[in-house]
C-alpha cells in the first residue's frame, strides 16, 4: 500500500515536473474563467466554441514553429513568409473561382511549391547568418510583407470579386470567401450541440493530420539528422550531416506549413487579408508554442497542441470576461501583452532547458 | 647561491582537484637573480604550480592547496593574481593577455596608467584623472631599449608580429617598478629561432639585475642554454632538482617521461594480418586551431594498433580531425590504393573508417538525446542501417532494433544507465565513453581512429575501453590509430608508436623502445 501511495505522489510530480508550472498555472487560470464566465453573462457553450474553432484555426501555424526549432534555427519569425505563400495560393484558386473543398485544395496546391521555393531563399538567408536566425526570420517577415504590398496591386488578377472595383485591378485589402470555401473545414462532419455550441470537427482532423505528418518525418533518416543538427551541430557534422542543408529543410518545411496553415486560417476565418494583414502574424504562433512549453532549441508536438489550446483560449476568455467585468474592450490590449509578454519570457531563458 | 636566504621558498605544496591528486609536496626554492628551468610533461603540474603561486581564482575555487609559500622570508598566500603583482611577481602567459585594440602603451599600463590632475577630480574623483601620454611613451621606449628590440610605442597589438607581441608582454611585466620574481610560460614556443635568441638574452640580462626568473619551456637546449638551475615535474611529483651543468637533454627527457606504468599489463600479440601499403597518408596538412598538421607522411599497416603521441599543441590530434573532415585538411590520404576525398566526414564513413573524438561532449555525444540514439545515429545515417520502410514509401527508425542493439551494447561495455532511453547527459564521464565506444563498434570499422579514448575517465572504465580496442583489433581485424598523451598507455596496447612534434612526424619507434628514445623525439631533439 505505502508503496503504491508514493508511486502514486511521484506520479503526480513528475507530471507537474513534465507539464511545467506556468502551463499548470495558466490551465488552472483558463478554469477559472470559465467559471467565472456564467456569473457575468458570458455563454460558456459560445465561449467554447469560439475556442477550438480559433485552435483549428491556428494549431498549423503554430506547428510551422516545429521544424525550425528542431534544427536550431530557433523560433520561426519569418512565418510571414509562408503566410504570403498562403494568401497566394488561396486568391490563386479563388481567380478561377473554385469552391468548396475542391477550391481550398487547389489554393493549398498552389501555395506549397511556392513555399517551398521561398523557403529555399530563406533557408540561405538564415545560413549566411547562423546564431541570428530570428533576427533575420523578423525581417525577412517584415520585407517580404511590404514587398508584396506592392505586388497585390500588380499582380495580374482579374476576378471581380478580388480586384478593386473602380480600377478593375489590383487586389483588395480584404476579400471575402464568401461563395468560395468559407468554413469548408470547420463544417466538414462539425458536431453542433444546442443552439450555440459548435466543434470544428474538419479543422481538428486537418490539423491532427499536420501533427501526425510532422511527428513521423522527425523519425525518419532526415528528421532525426536534422534534430541532431540542433542540438549538436557539430556532432552532426562529424557524422556526415550537412548542417546547412539540414536547417534549409527545415526551414522549407515550416514555411511550408506555414502556408498551408494560413489556408486553413483564411477557411475558417472567413476573409482573406492582405498588404499588413501577415505583418505581425507571427507572434501569436511564437507565443503559443512557447506556452506550450517549447524553448528557442526543443519543440514537440505536444508542445504545439498545449500551446495552441492554452493560448486560443487565454486570448478568447480573458478579453470577454474582462470586458464583462469592466465594461470596456480591452481585448487587443490583452492579446499583445500576452503574447509579447511570452515571447520575452522565453527568449530571457534562452538555453535554459524548458522555460519553468 | 645556494647559502642566500632564498628569494621564494615553496615548501610541501600539495593540491587536489577533485580528489584527484595533481601536485605532491613539492619544494622549491628560487634565488636572487637565478633562472630556473621549469620542465614536465602536459599534466605534470606546471601550470598548476604557477597559478598556486600567482593566486589564480581557480585554485580557491577547487579547495585551495596545501604547503607554504615564502616571498623574501615572509610567508604569503595570495588569494587573487592582483595581489600576487603587487608582491612583485609578473607573468608572462602561454596565450597573450593582450587588448588587440590597444597600442602597445596602453597595454602594458592598462590600469596603472600615469596620470595627471585635472579639474574634474574635484567633483568625480581620481577616476577622471587625465593620462599623460607623453610620461607613459617615454617610459615605454626606455622598457623597450632594455629589451633591446624596436617597437614603436603607438602601434597597435593587433598589427604587431607574434613576437612583438611577447615583448609587449615582458615589458609589461618589468616596467612594474618593484618586479621581484618574473614567470614566463613557454616564451618562446611561437617565436623564430633569433627572435627567441633576443628574448633569452632579455632574461638574462635581466636575471643580471637581480630579478629571479621561472622559466617553463619544452625546449630542453634553451633550458640548458641559459638556467641556473632545472626542476622536473612528473605527475604532480618533483623528480629532479639539479643544476644544469650536471644534467644533458637525454637524461632530462627520461626523467620527464619516467619509466612505464605498469597499469594496463597487455601483452603484444603479433598480429599476422599486417600488411603494408594499407593506408598511407602523405602531406597531410590540417587546419586545426591548436593543433595543426603541416606536411605529416605516415605509413599505418592493416590490422595494427599505432599509437600516436607527442606533446599538446604539437598536432597529434589534427591528424585524426583532418582525416576524418572535422577540419580543414589538404595532402593525400590513400587506403588501399584508393584516394579518400577529403573535407568530407561521410566520404571518411563510407570508406570504413570511424572515429572516437577526443571531444567526447561537444562532438561525441548528443547529450540530450537517449543512449540508444547516440549508438544508433552514425549506423543510421552513415549507412543506412535501423531503419524500416513502412508501406514502402517512409524509411522510419527501427525503435525495435535500436534497442535491442543499444542494450548489447550496455551489456558488452557494462554502461551503468537506468536503460536505452536514458540521455546521456545524465551518464558519468565513463559511462559516456563507454556511449562513444559503442557508437563506433556498431558502425563495424575497418580502421578506427580513437583520439584520447581515456581521458578524464576511471580507472575501471579506462581498462574497459582499452580491452575493448584490444579485442576488436584480434578478433575484427580492426586497424586502430590511437591518439594519446599518456606514452605509458599507448606503449601498453599498441604496435608501432608515432611521435608528432611541430605537426611532422618525429619518428616512430615499437612499443619496447626505451622511454627516453620517446622522450627525446617529443622535444624533437
Amino acid at each position: 500500500m505505502k508503496k503504491k501511495d508514493r508511486m502514486h505522489k511521484g506520479g503526480i510530480e513528475k507530471f507537474i515536473a513534465n507539464f511545467g508550472w506556468p502551463r499548470i498555472i495558466i490551465a488552472i487560470f483558463l478554469l477559472l474563467l470559465f467559471v467565472i464566465a456564467p456569473f457575468i453573462g458570458i455563454d460558456v457553450g459560445t465561449s467554447l466554441s469560439d475556442m477550438l474553432v480559433r485552435v483549428g484555426m491556428n494549431g498549423i501555424l503554430v506547428l510551422a514553429m516545429v521544424p525550425m526549432i528542431q534544427s536550431g534555427c530557433g523560433l520561426n519569425f519569418g512565418l510571414p513568409l509562408g503566410i504570403i505563400a498562403g494568401l497566394v495560393g488561396a486568391v490563386t484558386s479563388m481567380e478561377y473561382n473554385w469552391q468548396g473543398l475542391f477550391g481550398f485544395g487547389m489554393a493549398v496546391l498552389f501555395a506549397i511549391p511556392l513555399a517551398v521555393l521561398l523557403g529555399v531563399m530563406y533557408g540561405y538567408f538564415i545560413n549566411m547568418a547562423k546564431g541570428d536566425e530570428m533576427m533575420i526570420g523578423t525581417y525577412v517577415g517584415f520585407s517580404v510583407v511590404a514587398f508584396m504590398s506592392m505586388m497585390w496591386l500588380r499582380l495580374p488578377y482579374r476576378n471581380p470579386l478580388l480586384v478593386w472595383g473602380f480600377s478593375g485591378t489590383g487586389l483588395r485589402t480584404t476579400i471575402s470567401l464568401t461563395g468560395f470555401w468559407m468554413k469548408v473545414l470547420d463544417n466538414f462532419l462539425a458536431i453542433r450541440i444546442g443552439p450555440r455550441f459548435f466543434f470544428p470537427t474538419g479543422s481538428f482532423i486537418f490539423f491532427a493530420l499536420c501533427c501526425v505528418l510532422v511527428w513521423a518525418f522527425f523519425k525518419t533518416k532526415t528528421g532525426i539528422a536534422m534534430s541532431a543538427v540542433g542540438s549538436n551541430p557539430q556532432f552532426a557534422r562529424a557524422h556526415g550531416v550537412s548542417e546547412d542543408r539540414m536547417r534549409i529543410v527545415s526551414v522549407v518545411l515550416s514555411t511550408v506549413l506555414g502556408a498551408v496553415g494560413m489556408v486553413v486560417y483564411e477557411q475558417s476565418y472567413g476573409f482573406i487579408q492582405l498588404y499588413m494583414g501577415p505583418l505581425y502574424m507571427a507572434f501569436p504562433a511564437v507565443a503559443a508554442i512557447l506556452l506550450g512549453g517549447a524553448t528557442i532549441n526543443s519543440a514537440t508536438i505536444s508542445n504545439v497542441v498545449i500551446g495552441t489550446f492554452l493560448f486560443q483560449g487565454i486570448l478568447t476568455m480573458t478579453p470577454s470576461v474582462i470586458n464583462g467585468m469592466l465594461q470596456t474592450d480591452v481585448a487587443e490590449v490583452i492579446r499583445i501583452l500576452v503574447s509579447n509578454g511570452m515571447i520575452l519570457y522565453a527568449l530571457t531563458r534562452k538555453g535554459k532547458g524548458t522555460v519553468k | 647561491m645556494t647559502n642566500e636566504k632564498p628569494l621564494l621558498s615553496m615548501k610541501g605544496i600539495q593540491k587536489d582537484f577533485l580528489g584527484n591528486r595533481v601536485l605532491e609536496d613539492i619544494n622549491l626554492d628560487l634565488a636572487q637573480g637565478e633562472i630556473l628551468g621549469l620542465v614536465g610533461e602536459n599534466g605534470a603540474g606546471k601550470t598548476t604550480l604557477m597559478n598556486i603561486l600567482f593566486g589564480m581564482p581557480v585554485i580557491q575555487q577547487t579547495g585551495g592547496y596545501k604547503g607554504t609559500i615564502a616571498l623574501d622570508g615572509e610567508e604569503v598566500r595570495f588569494s587573487n593574481p592582483n595581489a600576487a603583482l603587487m608582491a612583485g611577481i609578473g607573468m608572462v602567459h602561454q596565450e597573450f593577455f593582450l587588448i588587440p585594440d590597444f597600442s602597445a602603451t596602453e597595454n602594458i599600463f592598462l590600469n596603472r596608467e600615469v596620470t595627471r590632475y585635472s579639474l574634474l577630480v574635484e567633483i568625480f574623483g581620481d577616476r577622471l584623472r587625465t593620462l599623460d601620454k607623453a610620461a607613459m611613451n617615454e617610459r615605454v621606449v626606455q622598457v623597450i631599449k632594455e629589451l633591446g628590440v624596436n617597437i614603436n610605442p603607438d602601434t597597435l597589438v593587433s598589427e604587431m608580429p607574434v613576437s612583438y607581441k611577447q615583448f609587449t608582454e615582458i615589458a609589461r611585466e618589468i616596467d612594474r617598478a618593484k618586479i621581484k620574481i618574473l614567470v614566463v610560460d613557454e616564451p618562446t614556443a611561437v617565436l623564430t629561432e633569433t627572435e627567441a635568441e633576443a628574448l633569452l638574452a632579455v632574461l638574462k640580462r635581466l636575471a643580471a639585475k637581480g630579478v629571479g626568473i621561472i622559466f617553463i619551456s619544452h625546449r630542453l637546449h634553451e633550458i640548458l642554454n641559459i638556467c641556473d638551475r632545472i626542476v622536473v615535474l612528473r605527475d604532480g611529483k618533483l623528480i629532479k632538482d639539479i643544476s644544469s651543468g650536471q644534467s644533458d637533454v637525454k637524461s632530462i627527457a627520461s626523467w620527464m617521461v619516467g619509466h612505464e606504468i605498469g597499469d594496463f599489463a597487455f601483452h603484444h600479440t603479433e598480429n599476422h594480418r599486417k600488411t603494408e601499403n594499407f593506408l598511407s597518408i602523405d602531406h597531410l596538412k590540417v587546419l586545426m586551431p591548436g593543433e595543426a598538421v603541416k606536411d605529416l607522411c605516415l605509413q599505418v599497416h592493416e590490422g595494427e594498433i599505432l599509437g600516436i603521441g607527442g606533446l599538446a599543441g604539437q598536432g597529434k590530434l589534427g591528424i585524426a580531425n583532418g582525416i576524418m573532415g572535422l577540419f580543414p585538411a589538404e595532402g593525400s590520404v590513400t587506403l588501399k590504393g584508393k584516394s579518400l576525398k577529403l573535407n568530407s566526414p561521410l566520404d571518411a564513413f563510407r570508406a570504413g573508417m570511424a572515429f572516437i573524438s577526443e571531444d567526447r561532449r561537444g562532438i561525441g555525444l548528443l547529450l540530450t538525446q537517449s543512449i540508444g540514439l547516440n549508438i544508433a545515429f552514425p549506423l543510421m545515417q552513415v549507412k543506412g542501417g535501423l531503419l524500416k520502410k513502412i508501406a514502402g514509401l517512409f524509411t522510419w527508425e527501427d525503435k525495435k532494433k535500436i534497442r535491442e542493439i543499444t542494450s548489447s551494447y550496455i551489456e558488452r561495455l557494462d554502461i551503468k544507465c537506468t536503460g536505452p532511453d536514458q540521455s546521456v547527459m545524465e551518464l558519468s564521464g565513463g559511462n559516456q565513453q563507454k556511449v562513444c565506444v559503442a557508437k563506433v563498434l556498431a558502425l563495424s570499422p575497418q580502421i578506427l581512429f580513437a583520439s584520447e579514448p581515456t581521458r578524464g575517465i576511471d580507472i575501471g572504465a579506462k581498462h574497459l575501453v582499452l580491452s575493448v580496442l584490444r579485442e576488436i583489433n584480434e578478433k575484427e581485424g580492426t586497424t586502430i590509430i590511437m591518439t594519446s598523451s599518456e606514452l605509458g598507455e599507448l606503449r601498453s596496447i599498441c604496435d608501432r608508436i608515432a611521435i608528432v612534434n611541430e605537426g611532422k612526424i618525429a619518428g616512430i619507434l615499437p612499443a619496447e623502445a626505451p622511454v627516453e628514445d620517446f622522450g627525446l623525439l617529443m622535444l624533437g631533439e
